[in-house]
C-alpha cells in the first residue's frame, strides 16, 4: 500500500471538498437505514435499479476475464491496466467537457492499450522482466493521469465534473449509458468464453503445445487483453480505478479455491462476482451514498476469506479439522497399542488394565491416561470396570492388534527387506502403523512369509487373533498364538 | 523422392537467442519409421532444436520441411511432448481435459471435442495406463504420472512424427520401460519418432538412429555407427574422463 500513499493522498484531497456534493439519489432517500434498505429492495427509482443492474454486470464480466487473468498468472496485469486507463478518462473528458460514457469509453480504452504496450515493449527491448515493467506502467500512467485530474477540478466548472466518482467508484452515478455499456461488454465477454473457450483453455495451460498446434495464440492473448480493456473501463464509473483490479483478482481467486476445473472456476468467479457488485452498490446506498468500489472489494474480500477458511478441500479450517481429527485418532490408537502392550506383559491372562501400568506404559500421568481411556469409552472402544480400569470392548481389541500388527511387520520389513538395523525402526513404525491400508498389510505378510515375530522376539498378532477376543486368546493361545511357535 | 518418405527435413537450421547462436547450420534428413535420439550435453541446444523444428522459436536462418511441406501446413502431422516443468501442474485442469487437448488439432476454432475424441482420449489413457486417474487434477500425480499424461496427449494426437522432450526426465525405471515399449510401438506403426535423451547408457539400446548434437549436428546415423569414442568425444567436449568412463560402461554391458 506505501506505493499508492502519494496518489491516495491526492486522491482524497480531490474527494473532501466533493464530500459536500452529495449526489442525486441521497437527496430523495429517507432517513433511516431500514427505510433505505426498503427502497434499496423494491428498486422504486431508476438509478438505483440502473445502479445494481450496473454493478451485478460488471462483477459478471471482472469475474470470467479474472479467471483467465489468474490462471494465467497475469494478476498484475490486470492492476496495471486499470490504473493505466486513468489517462485516458481524463482525456476523454476533456474531449468536449462532459462525462460523455462513449468518450471516455474510447479514450480509457486507448490509454489501456498503450499501457499494454508500453509493458510488452519493455519486456521484448530491455532487460527488464515482466514485474518491473507493470510496476513502471502502473505508477507513471496513474501520475499523469492525475495531475490531467487535478487540472479538471480547476477548471471553471471542473468540480462539478464528477470525474472524481471514477477513483473510487460511485454505482449511484451509474447513468443508462453506462449499464447500456456494461451489458454489452458482459454479453461480448460471455460469449467469447462461450466460443472459445477451448482455446482459451489451452492457451492458458499450455501455450507452446498450442502453438504447435498452429493455434494462433497471440491473437487469442490480445483478445483476451482487449476483453480486459474493456472491462475495466466500463466497470470504471461504478467500482473505480483504484480497485477495479481487486473484482478481477478476488472472485476469481476465490473461486480458484473452491474448485479445480476451469469452467467451474469461470461461473463460480462470476457468481461471486456479481454477487460482490450487489453486495457492495447496497451497502453503498444504505450507507448514504458512500463509494461503492471499497464496498465492493469487501464483499469480494469477504468471500475469498470465506473460501481460504472453508473451501472443502483447500480451506485452512477444513484442513485443521481433518489434521485435529487424525491427531485425536493416532492418540486413540497409541492408547489401544499401550493397552495391549500391558495385556502382553500380563500373558493374556486378565482383561482389565490398570490404569497405574497404562500411564506406565504411555510415559503420561494418570491424570492424563484417565482422560485417554475415557476418550476411548467415548468411542466404544473399552469399558471401564467401577475401579475405573478399562477393558477393551472386542472393537477395541481388533483395532489395537491391527495396530500392533502394523507396527510389528514394518518392523520387520524394515529390518529385513531394507536391511536396516533393528533399533532404527521403532520410530519409523510408530508413524507407520497408523496409515497402513488393509492391501498393503497383506503384501507386507506375503513378502514376509507370514512370519508371526517381530526383530525384538515380541509376537505379531494375526487374524485369527483379532476374531478371537482376548478371552479365548489367553485360555488357548497363549503362549505362541498366530501360528505354530517357531 | 516421395515426401511421405522424409517426415523430416532440415536444412542449415541456425537459432539464436539474444543474437548469441545456440544451433549453427544443422543439416539433417530423417527418414520414416525409426525410434531416434537426439543426444548431447546440457545446453547443447537439443530442446532449441525440436522447438525450431515447431516453429516455437524463430530460426535467424535456413528452413525446416515436415513431409515436404512447411510446419505450418502439416503440423496436424506432428505430436509433441514437452518438458514437464513447461507447464503449471496446480491448473485446473483434469488429466481427460489434457488428454483431450490433444485432440484440438483436428478441431475447428470453436469446434467442440465430440464423443469420438473422448473416445479417442479414454484409449490414449488406457494405453499409457492412466485411465484409472481420468477425473484428477493434474497436480495430484507423481512425475512418472504426469509423464504419461503428455505421453497419452501427444497419442491423441494421432501424429506421424513425433517430437518429445526428455520424455523420461524424473520417471522411475518401470515407468521408463513402459514408456520405451509404447515408443517401440508406435515405431512399429510406422511413426517417426525423435526424442530429446539425456542418458548416455540406455541411449544405444534405445534408439535405432542417433542425432548427436552439440551447437552443431556432431553426427546423424544408426545408433551403432555413433557410438564411437570419437563422435561421442566431439559431441560432449573436453570432459573427457567422464566420457571415457560412460563409453567404457556401455562397453562392458553391450
Amino acid at each position: 500500500m506505501r506505493r499508492y500513499a502519494p496518489f491516495l493522498l491526492i486522491a482524497a484531497m480531490l474527494l473532501v471538498p466533493e464530500m459536500a456534493h452529495a449526489a442525486r439519489i441521497s437527496e430523495l432517500s429517507e432517513s433511516s437505514l431500514g427505510g433505505r434498505a426498503l427502497r434499496f429492495f423494491t428498486f422504486q427509482d431508476a438509478s438505483l435499479r440502473n445502479a445494481l443492474l450496473g454493478s451485478m454486470l460488471l462483477g459478471i464480466c471482472c469475474g470470467l476475464t479474472g479467471a483467465f487473468l489468474v490462471v494465467r498468472k497475469l494478476a498484475l496485469m490486470g492492476d496495471a491496466l486499470s490504473h493505466a486507463v486513468l489517462p485516458g478518462v481524463a482525456l476523454g473528458f476533456l474531449w468536449n467537457m462532459t462525462k460523455d460514457p462513449l468518450a471516455i469509453f474510447v479514450g480509457a480504452t486507448l490509454a489501456g492499450l498503450l499501457g499494454a504496450g508500453t509493458v510488452q515493449l519493455l519486456r521484448s527491448t530491455t532487460r527488464h522482466k515482466e514485474d518491473a515493467a507493470l510496476g513502471f506502467v502502473l505508477a507513471s500512467f496513474f501520475g499523469v493521469g492525475i495531475c490531467l485530474f487535478t487540472r479538471i477540478q480547476n477548471l471553471p466548472g471542473g468540480n462539478k465534473s464528477g470525474l472524481d466518482k471514477y477513483m473510487f467508484g460511485q454505482a449511484a452515478a451509474l447513468g443508462q449509458g453506462d449499464v447500456m455499456l456494461l451489458a454489452v461488454v458482459t454479453a461480448l465477454a460471455l460469449g467469447l468464453v462461450l466460443v472459445l473457450y477451448k482455446e482459451y483453455a489451452l492457451t492458458s495451460f499450455d501455450p507452446g503445445f498450442a502453438r504447435t498446434l498452429g493455434l494462433p495464440v497471440s491473437i487469442l492473448h490480445y483478445s483476451l487483453m482487449l476483453l480486459l480493456a474493456f472491462a475495466i473501463v466500463s466497470s470504471l464509473q461504478a467500482v473505480g480505478v483504484v480497485l477495479v483490479s481487486a473484482m478481477l483478482v478476488v472472485p476469481a481467486a476465490a473461486a480458484f479455491l473452491l474448485t479445480d476445473r476451469l469452467a467451474w472456476m469461470l461461473v463460480i468467479s462470476a457468481l461471486f462476482g456479481m454477487a460482490s457488485g450487489a453486495l457492495g452498490a447496497f451497502f453503498s446506498f444504505v450507507g448514504r451514498n458512500m463509494p461503492t468500489g471499497p464496498f465492493m472489494v469487501l464483499s469480494a474480500s469477504s468471500i475469498f476469506a470465506l473460501a481460504l477458511f472453508f473451501a472443502p478441500r483447500h480451506g485452512v479450517v477444513t484442513r485443521w479439522w481433518r489434521r485435529r481429527s487424525q491427531s485425536a485418532r493416532i492418540r486413540r490408537e497409541n492408547t489401544l497399542k499401550a493397552i495391549y502392550r500391558v495385556l502382553e506383559d500380563h500373558g493374556f491372562r486378565t482383561e482389565q488394565v490398570s490404569l497405574a501400568e497404562l500411564a506406565q506404559q504411555r510415559r503420561v500421568t494418570l491424570e492424563e491416561a484417565t482422560k485417554e481411556v475415557a476418550e476411548l469409552k467415548r468411542t466404544a472402544l473399552v469399558t471401564i470396570s467401577p475401579s475405573g480400569e478399562p477393558a477393551l470392548t472386542p472393537q477395541g481389541w481388533q483395532r489395537a492388534c491391527e495396530i500392533v500388527r502394523n507396527h510389528r511387520l514394518w518392523e520387520l520389513y524394515l529390518t529385513h527387506a531394507a536391511h536396516i538395523a533393528a533399533d532404527h525402526v521403532h520410530e519409523d513404525a510408530e508413524k507407520i502403523e497408523h496409515v497402513l491400508g488393509e492391501n498393503t498389510v497383506r503384501q507386507l505378510e506375503r513378502r514376509l512369509n507370514y512370519a508371526n515375530r517381530d526383530p525384538h522376539g515380541r509376537l505379531i498378532p494375526g487374524i485369527e487373533d483379532i476374531r478371537a477376543g482376548t478371552a479365548t486368546m489367553c485360555a488357548t493361545r497363549v503362549p505362541g498364538y498366530g501360528g505354530a511357535e517357531p | 523422392m516421395n515426401p511421405e518418405d522424409t517426415p523430416l527435413e532440415v536444412h542449415d537450421l541456425t537459432v539464436a537467442y539474444h543474437r548469441k547462436p545456440v544451433l549453427y547450420g544443422i543439416d539433417v534428413t530423417v527418414p520414416r519409421g525409426q525410434l531416434i535420439g537426439i543426444i548431447g550435453p546440457n545446453g547443447a541446444g537439443k530442446s532449441t532444436f525440436i522447438k525450431a523444428v515447431m516453429g516455437l522459436l524463430p530460426p535467424a536462418s535456413g528452413w525446416v520441411k515436415i513431409f515436404g511441406q512447411p510446419y505450418k501446413t502439416n503440423c496436424h502431422r506432428v505430436g509433441y511432448v514437452p518438458q514437464r516443468e513447461s507447464v503449471d501442474w496446480d491448473f485446473p485442469v483434469s488429466v481427460m481435459d489434457v488428454v483431450l487437448m490433444g485432440r484440438y488439432g483436428h478441431l475447428k476454432l470453436a469446434q467442440r471435442p465430440s464423443k469420438k475424441d473422448r473416445e479417442i482420449a479414454r484409449e490414449c489413457l488406457e494405453k499409457v495406463k492412466m485411465l484409472p486417474f481420468a477425473n484428477r487434477q493434474i497436480g495430484n500425480l507423481s512425475g512418472g504420472q504426469q509423464q504419461r499424461v503428455f505421453l497419452a496427449r501427444a497419442l491423441a494426437q494421432e501424429s506421424d512424427l513425433y517430437l518429445m522432450d526428455e520424455p523420461f526426465a524424473g520417471v522411475d525405471a518401470a515407468t521408463e520401460a513402459a514408456i520405451i515399449s509404447l515408443l517401440r510401438e508406435l515405431k512399429s506403426r510406422g511413426k517417426t519418432l525423435l526424442v530429446v535423451h539425456h542418458d548416455l547408457a540406455t541411449a544405444r539400446e534405445y534408439f535405432d538412429s542417433l542425432m548427436l548434437l552439440n551447437m552443431r549436428l556432431v553426427g546423424f546415423g544408426p545408433a551403432s555407427e555413433m557410438f564411437t569414442a570419437e563422435k561421442l568425444q566431439t559431441t560432449y567436449g573436453g570432459r573427457l574422463t567422464i566420457l571415457s568412463d560412460v563409453v567404457q560402461a556401455v562397453g562392458n554391458q553391450a
